[in-house]
């Protein structure tokens, strides 16, 4: 651990990247996100990495995605009118299995919004907002210090599965300022660039999957001499017409996360051994969800906690085991009610879930989330 | 000096482009000038968008990408800045540099960031099949401009010097031989280098404005594109029926790549 420091959720996330080796940011300036670009301009170039501000939201991942490709660890931070833009280059890492990472510090939408408020609005976004079929891996920090672990993870996740990762960070993580004490280099594990196992001579193929079904595409300039395209490809990395290469690459890039979800779904549980209630949130909302949850204790309420980190995939293992354990769970997010209907999906009615919405661009108090508490166990108590 | 045909990717081709088509002149054209400057070819980089031009990184036996509609630039931005001893050529089109791409076109010029731009225009979108693009002359018809276009079309080269290139040049499919020069040079310019290549469409461009044969188009184009000295010679009058090719515009200003480099010593990073 290194010393205590006073320091901001988007700074942690920032140094928490180049720390699991970013040497490549590119970006555009876009409240509340840009501490994270202003971070990268000062310290990239003191590790020997690169920063670029670029002309608009869409070069601000096309440009990482080039640098990924020739084998710099990259990644672009920016918050609602701009991960719009970035949706359409967010599905061509997905189907180029391009390791990037982008940052949204949500705000208040939609369009132009309240920019300087806090929202949770983003989360179907985040999983559904480029076309087509894809998956997604989306990791939301609750804390200042977390901010820095979940840019490790997201990195890692990036690069071993090679696909884009999204940090879901929210303008109250992002701009909160907490003590915190960061792991020193020689504890944070790194996963490195994956490099073909193979030579051309000996048959190499870009994109074939390997044992954990994600390929091993060379870096440019390796002398591999690959071809990389949006279009649905075979494992040669040409572009195929074929109905069955396409069926099996689509299922492939789902199957390469999904056979791993219950390993990357990160959670905590609080006071949930007689829990016969459960507050399920995340980010921001988490915070005041805590201690609503401790004074809903206090007054002698059954209710526990679970805090998510990985918002997707949706925890489907961890929601439909919670439903079979409470009565009720609630769902206070800071949106008009978004990831309460994966919960109600996967709760499949075996516990009560009320959504807890919230889209008058404050964050909630305590009181607000506990009296939905009382309200949800007096209801279910019938 | 090496064959420019090893330079491709003999089992993709045929190519996909219509019989008449002038884009694999030009593809032919950057083969043969990375052949004269013989470049490493585990060193250098192709990268398109999207379109019928962009399909030329597919046949080229190189790292090659295939990137989104117009975003070819903001890629091989990413690509030089991560590794700069790469050379980076990027193949686009008339919609895709110009229309979806325009914003990046203009700030990559403005940075000077060593890129060779290789523009096909074939002055249609032919992939969609014959829509007007930023490039398609006044009273030209495409499936979109059935009455004949009134948008003023963008001159390219004009675009690419007051946004900051650093070597512009004009060539043609017709004048096959002084393109590849003209590639070369562009290559060789540490900095931002745009080449317009004037190609011949005769399927979705031609045949709907009644220019013939892609043999017609090309013999158009000898005509109409000449040399800058004898285009300066012309005429006020004389000049709105022809086009100057050859290298129009040279400047010297630092590249992007490299100043950034200064940057990175500066922080010290150069130890890291």
């Amino acid at each position: 651990m290194s010393e205590a420091r006073l320091m901001q959720g988007n700074e942690a996330c920032a140094e928490g990247a180049v720390a699991a080796g970013v040497r490549f940011f590119g970006g555009y300036p876009i409240t509340p996100s840009t501490e994270i670009a202003e971070y990268m301009a000062v310290n990239l170039p003191k590790v020997g990495g690169n920063f670029i501000q670029m002309e608009d939201e869409i070069a601000g991942i096309g440009v990482i995605l080039g640098a990924s490709l020739a084998g710099k660890k990259a990644l672009t931070a920016t918050s609602g009118p701009g991960f719009s833009l970035k949706q359409e280059l967010i599905g061509y890492a997905a189907i180029a299995e391009i390791p990037a990472v982008i940052v949204n510090v949500q705000r208040m939408g939609p369009s132009t919004g309240q920019p300087t408020s806090p929202a949770q609005a983003d989360i179907m976004q985040a999983r559904w907002g480029t076309h087509g079929d894809h998956p997604m891996i989306a990791l939301s920090p609750w804390t200042v210090r977390e901010s820095f672990d979940v840019a490790v993870k997201a990195v890692n996740y990036s690069e071993r599965f090679r696909t884009p990762v999204i940090i879901l960070l929210d303008e109250v993580v992002g701009h909160l300022r907490e003590r915190v004490e960061l792991p020193s280099a020689h504890e944070i594990e790194i996963y490195p660039r994956r490099m073909p196992n193979t030579t051309k001579a000996q048959g190499y193929k870009a994109y074939t999957p390997m044992e954990d079904l994600v390929p091993n595409p060379a870096n440019f300039g390796t002398g591999y001499r690959i071809h990389c395209t949006g279009l649905v490809h075979d494992e040669t990395g040409f572009p195929s017409g074929s109905p069955k290469v396409t069926e099996q690459t689509i299922h492939r890039l789902h199957e390469k996360i999904m056979r791993v979800q219950d390993e990357i779904t990160h959670y905590d549980e609080f006071f949930m051994d007689d829990a016969e209630i459960a507050v399920v949130a995340f980010g921001g909302t988490a915070r005041t969800a805590y201690a609503a949850v401790e004074a809903a204790r206090h007054a002698g309420q059954k209710v526990g906690m679970v805090r998510m980190m990985t918002i997707w995939p949706f925890a489907e293992n961890v929601m439909r085991n919670l439903a079979k354990r409470v009565k009720g769970i609630l769902v206070p997010e800071m949106n008009y009610g978004q990831y309460v209907y994966e919960v109600e999906r996967a709760a499949a009615a075996q516990a009560r879930v009320v959504s807890l919405p919230k889209y008058d661009a404050e964050v909630f108090t305590p009181d607000e989330i506990k009296q939905a508490i009382e309200k949800l166990a007096a209801e279910v108590a019938k | 000096m090496r064959d420019y045909e090893t330079f491709f990717r003999t089992n993709r081709l045929p190519h996909i482009w219509c019989p008449g088509c002038g884009h694999g002149i030009a593809m032919k054209a950057i083969a043969k000038a990375i052949a004269k400057l013989d470049l490493d070819q585990d060193k250098t980089v192709i990268v398109s968008g999207i379109g019928c031009s962009s399909r030329a990184s597919g046949y080229m036996d190189f790292d090659t990408l295939h990137t989104a509609h117009g975003r070819a630039l903001p890629f091989a931005t990413g690509i030089k800045l991560a590794n700069p001893e790469l050379n980076v050529i990027v193949i686009t089109g008339d919609g895709d540099c110009m229309a979806i791409g325009g914003n990046h076109f203009i700030h990559a010029a403005r940075r000077n960031i060593d890129l060779t731009v290789i523009l096909f225009n074939n002055n249609i979108y032919g992939m969609t099949g014959g829509q007007a693009s930023p490039l398609t002359p006044v009273e030209k018809k495409a499936t979109t401009a059935p009455y004949g276009t009134f948008d003023r079309p963008f001159n390219p080269c004009e675009v690419a010097k007051t946004a900051g290139a650093t070597y512009i040049a004009r060539g043609t499919a017709f004048h096959a031989a002084p393109l590849v020069d003209l590639i070369a040079q562009g290559i060789q310019n540490k900095g931002f280098s745009f080449i317009e290549t004037l190609v011949q469409c005769p399927t979705s461009y031609g045949r709907r404005n009644k220019m013939g044969s892609a043999a017609a188009m090309l013999k158009d184009m000898s005509e109409t594109v000449i040399p800058l000295a004898a285009y300066n010679r012309l005429s006020t009058e004389e000049r709105n029926e022809k086009l100057p090719s050859g290298v129009l515009h040279t400047d010297v200003f630092p590249e992007y790549a490299a100043e950034y480099a200064k940057i990175i010593k500066q922080a010290g990073g150069d130890k890291a």
